[in-house]
């Protein structure tokens, strides 16, 4: 096949941010995907609710202090997360180390809160239905927190390396803090189904 | 780890064309021998790999399906007992479905995508490379439990409270509920990966409107499966949680539901129809196009069509559950999307036949498939648009009448088309042509064969035979039509040992294909076959939806990208316009020990919930080896 050549390349840059990276897009698959799973668990829930002669089954409300403590925590966390990603998006490194440094704690701090939220759901997983999928809608977010706090303390280990000063690496501080948002949005419907609902 | 990092230094407009070739060629390899196979991320490499294993799954799903045949060729047969043939007809379904339709529609897929769009790899080459070592993981869980007696045996939809803990002692359903697990993250992996592929990594110039049509079904198909798999994995999570910590999702004594498990289950059972389906229209429309020497007819409306079948999909699934006792309005309401989604398959025909009438076609075996294809689907479609209507599902619900209709959607709808593309992309894969003349034959017995076996199934149901019986007394009036469908089970096993025969026999000593043997359009057929494994040594530059018809002989491409790191193109989303230069992973082992880590984790928490927690370190572990940077020009921007 004779080629012929209509197009140089070459003075593209050698890593896109944002919609221009590949990372960026997959990000946004798996949020849908797991953004999917918390619709269908909060789906079981509403579906349980819809048939059960009374809502919560055989169980007090959930206190609502920690949770709504944890709501605080998450919401107040997306402001500096943005401006961790702003940070990022003008490769200031400093500013990014301080950023990431931030964030692992507001990783730590929810997971701590979460805690006690499990202690104040006033069910156990195993007593009936309604326990189960309060434990199960509960657990799924803190699995998020987990596998999240993970990412941003390995990512902030590398911010601190020799690898650190680099597009690429930039470009996953924004696609990390980006997920955050995610994880925070999505506590949102689970915070008013867990606390709210259980109260109509 | 090395000391220093290293930066992409040389641009492929400084070497000539053998040197080009050369450096690309080193830059790209999978080296020879153990390792290399094991670490590899070509998505050529994984994508055969994952094509011949899910073959290999047919072929083990078919002696099941032999075995239930001769079993059910006369009645009190004693060749296998109730226990076996439980666990036998649940394997069966669930293997096809979990280990070959939905794996090798993507295998194909994770091959053809990156060439057909005109790019280097796939999107996230080690989740590719993950993914596979996962589905083969899930794959090997199903068949040596079963090989240990402790197959499922709760069906391939596993109902509670049958599946329940209840019901169902031993870990038999668990086994089921964790081979979902592991091949439903195969599968999302795949999907986000071919999103990514189709949105990003398309040649410049692709724009929306000239995206090849197995492409486009690709996008479809992995939306479909990113919106539909997280329900069975949110279901059988929870089943295995009832089972294992004593939840009570499906327990109605305490405010569970045995109901909310067929809501679960089909909310991802129906897309997964056309998780296996969408792949396959796809394929055909490629095929017809090639074969009847003219682009197909009605581009737009096969891909509006591709995209409302999508859509549609998840309005069906109350369908399953007609007979469960839902409210009345409920079922109709689900019998109107059930009946509309015909529409979309009716364009799709319709555009396929013009397409075919006013071309030349070409009667080679892929289009003998394609036709089969099509003879075959209609039927199965009308049985379907029957079974959509209440009154008429009531009486045939449970019955060979369904056995009868979803073989001929999935055998007819699926299997055929996916015949018919390995007939056509077989020499892309190997260089080689497979024989016409094994070909034929291989289509003539299967589809006699087929239809032989699958037809006399709606009369049986019909007459009231019940499905998933492992025998039948002899005063039924089953005996006759049972007899003839396996022998012509028979006939229908002859046809795919042929198939196998030719591939084995092409592989080794086909004709050699050239690049383009059928001379087709679209980009994957502008590349040797097998393809170089950097793929093009130029990046393709396209302006129409059939650039080899458009400029026969010759090809626009683009120049500029670095030979010393593997480096694609990222384009923008509609127009497909240059975005950057980005680089594509290197070949690690970390993806394999990943795979190793999650499968330790998946099987142990089948005994203990503490697996979770424990088995999640390693996870973390090998998840960071693959991720930390390793200095290489790859890693770095």
């Amino acid at each position: 096949m004779k080629e012929r050549v209509v197009l140089d390349l070459s003075k593209l840059p050698l890593h896109g941010l944002g919609p221009a990276s590949v990372t960026w897009w997959g990000t946004l698959g798996f949020m849908l995907i797991e953004g999917t799973g918390f619709a269908l668990v909060i789906a079981v829930y509403l579906y349980l609710m819809s048939l059960a002669p009374v809502w919560p089954l055989n169980a007090q409300p959930p206190d609502v202090l920690a949770g709504t403590l944890m709501t605080v925590v998450l919401a107040a966390s997306v402001i500096p997360n943005i401006m961790l990603s702003r940070w990022a998006e003008h490769q200031d490194l400093r500013k990014v180390r301080i950023g990431m440094v931030v964030m692992s704690a507001l990783g730590i701090v929810p997971l701590i809160i979460r805690v006690f939220e499990f202690a104040a759901l006033n069910v156990k997983w195993d007593t009936n239905a309604y326990g189960s999928v309060v434990w199960t809608l509960l657990g799924l977010h803190t699995t998020h927190i987990v596998t999240d706090l993970i990412d941003t303390l390995v990512l902030t280990a590398l911010m601190f390396s020799r690898h650190g000063d680099n597009l690429r690496r930039y470009g996953d501080v924004q696609d990390n803090a980006m997920y955050w948002n995610f994880v925070v949005a999505a506590w949102l419907p689970i915070y008013g189904c867990i606390y709210w609902l259980a109260r109509i | 780890m090395t000391d220093t990092i290293a930066h992409a230094q040389i641009l492929d407009t400084e070497l000539e064309r053998p040197r080009l070739t050369g450096q690309l060629a080193e830059t790209w390899k999978t080296e020879s021998g153990l390792w290399g196979a094991l670490s590899t991320v070509d998505h050529k490499i994984i994508g055969r790999r994952y094509i011949t294993t899910a073959f290999v799954f047919l072929l083990l799903g078919g002696v099941l399906a032999i075995l239930m045949r001769l079993q059910l060729a006369g009645p009190e047969q004693r060749l296998i007992g109730p226990d076996r043939y439980n666990q036998i007809f649940t394997i069966h379904g669930a293997n096809m479905m979990f280990l070959f339709a939905v794996p090798v529609m993507e295998a194909m897929g994770v091959y053809l995508v990156p060439l057909m769009v005109g790019t280097r790899n796939i999107a996230f080459p080690r989740l590719n490379a993950f993914s596979y070592w996962m589905f083969l993981a899930g794959g090997l869980v199903l068949w040596i439990s079963f090989a240990l007696d402790m197959g499922p045996d709760v069906g391939w939809f596993a109902y509670v409270p049958l599946s329940g803990p209840q019901y169902a002692p031993g870990k038999r359903a668990d086994i089921w509920a964790q081979m979902i697990t592991f091949t439903e993250v195969a599968a999302l992996a795949v999907a986000v990966e071919i999103v990514v592929t189709v949105f990003k990594q398309r040649a410049p110039g692709m724009s929306l409107d000239r995206i090849p049509l197995f492409v486009w079904a690709m996008l479809v198909t992995s939306f479909v499966v990113i919106m539909a798999m997280p329900a069975i994995m949110v279901a059988s999570t929870s089943l295995i949680l009832d089972r294992l910590v004593g939840t009570h999702f499906f327990n109605p004594a305490e405010g569970g539901d045995v109901l909310l498990w067929q809501h679960l289950f089909w909310f991802f059972g129906h897309p997964e129809v056309y998780i296996i389906f969408i792949p396959a229209v796809g394929m055909v429309s490629t095929l017809v196009a090639t074969f009847s020497r003219r682009p197909v007819y009605g581009y737009l409306a096969l891909v509006v069509a591709l995209i409302g079948t999508g859509i549609l999909a998840f309005g069906l699934w109350v369908h399953h559950m007609f007979t469960t006792g839902l409210p009345r309005l409920g079922e109709s309401f689900f019998t109107a999307p059930s009946m509309a989604i015909a529409i979309p398959s009716g364009v799709q025909i319709f555009c396929w036949i013009a397409t075919l009438w006013e071309g030349r076609p070409v009667f080679k075996t892929p289009l003998l498939f394609v036709i089969g294809f099509i003879v075959t689907f209609v039927i199965g479609g009308l049985t379907g648009v029957m079974v959509a209507s209440v009154p008429f599902d009531t009486q045939v619900h449970d019955t060979y009448f369904v056995v009868a209709h979803f073989h001929y959607v999935l055998i007819g709808g699926a299997v055929f088309p996916l015949l018919g593309a390995v007939y056509y992309w077989f020499p892309k894969f190997t260089g080689r042509m497979m024989s016409e003349r094994l070909g034929r034959w291989a289509f003539g017995l299967i589809f006699i064969g087929f239809h032989a076996t699958f037809f006399p199934m709606h009369i049986l149901g019909l007459e009231g035979m019940p499905r998933r019986v492992y025998t039948y007394q002899p005063d039924l009036p089953w005996h006759g039509l049972n007899l003839f469908a396996s022998a012509s089970a028979v006939v229908l096993a002859a046809g795919f040992l042929v198939f196998f025969i030719d591939v084995v026999m092409s592989a080794r000593s086909g004709n050699l294909a050239g690049d383009n043997p059928w001379d087709a359009p679209t980009l994957e057929w502008a590349t040797s076959s097998p393809p170089p494994a950097y793929n093009f040594a130029h990046m393709p530059v396209v302006s129409g939806a059939h650039p080899l018809w458009e400029q026969p002989g010759a090809l626009n491409v683009a120049d500029g990208l670095h030979t010393d790191r593997r480096e694609v193109l990222v384009t923008a989303i509609t127009t497909a316009a240059p975005q950057a230069r980005e680089s594509s992973p290197q070949n690690s082992i970390w993806p394999l020990l990943t795979a190793i880590a999650t499968s330790i984790m998946l099987i142990w928490s089948i005994f203990s919930p503490w697996a979770v927690v424990w088995g999640s370190i390693p996870i973390a572990i090998t998840l960071i080896g693959w991720f930390w940077p390793k200095g290489t020009p790859e890693d770095e921007a």
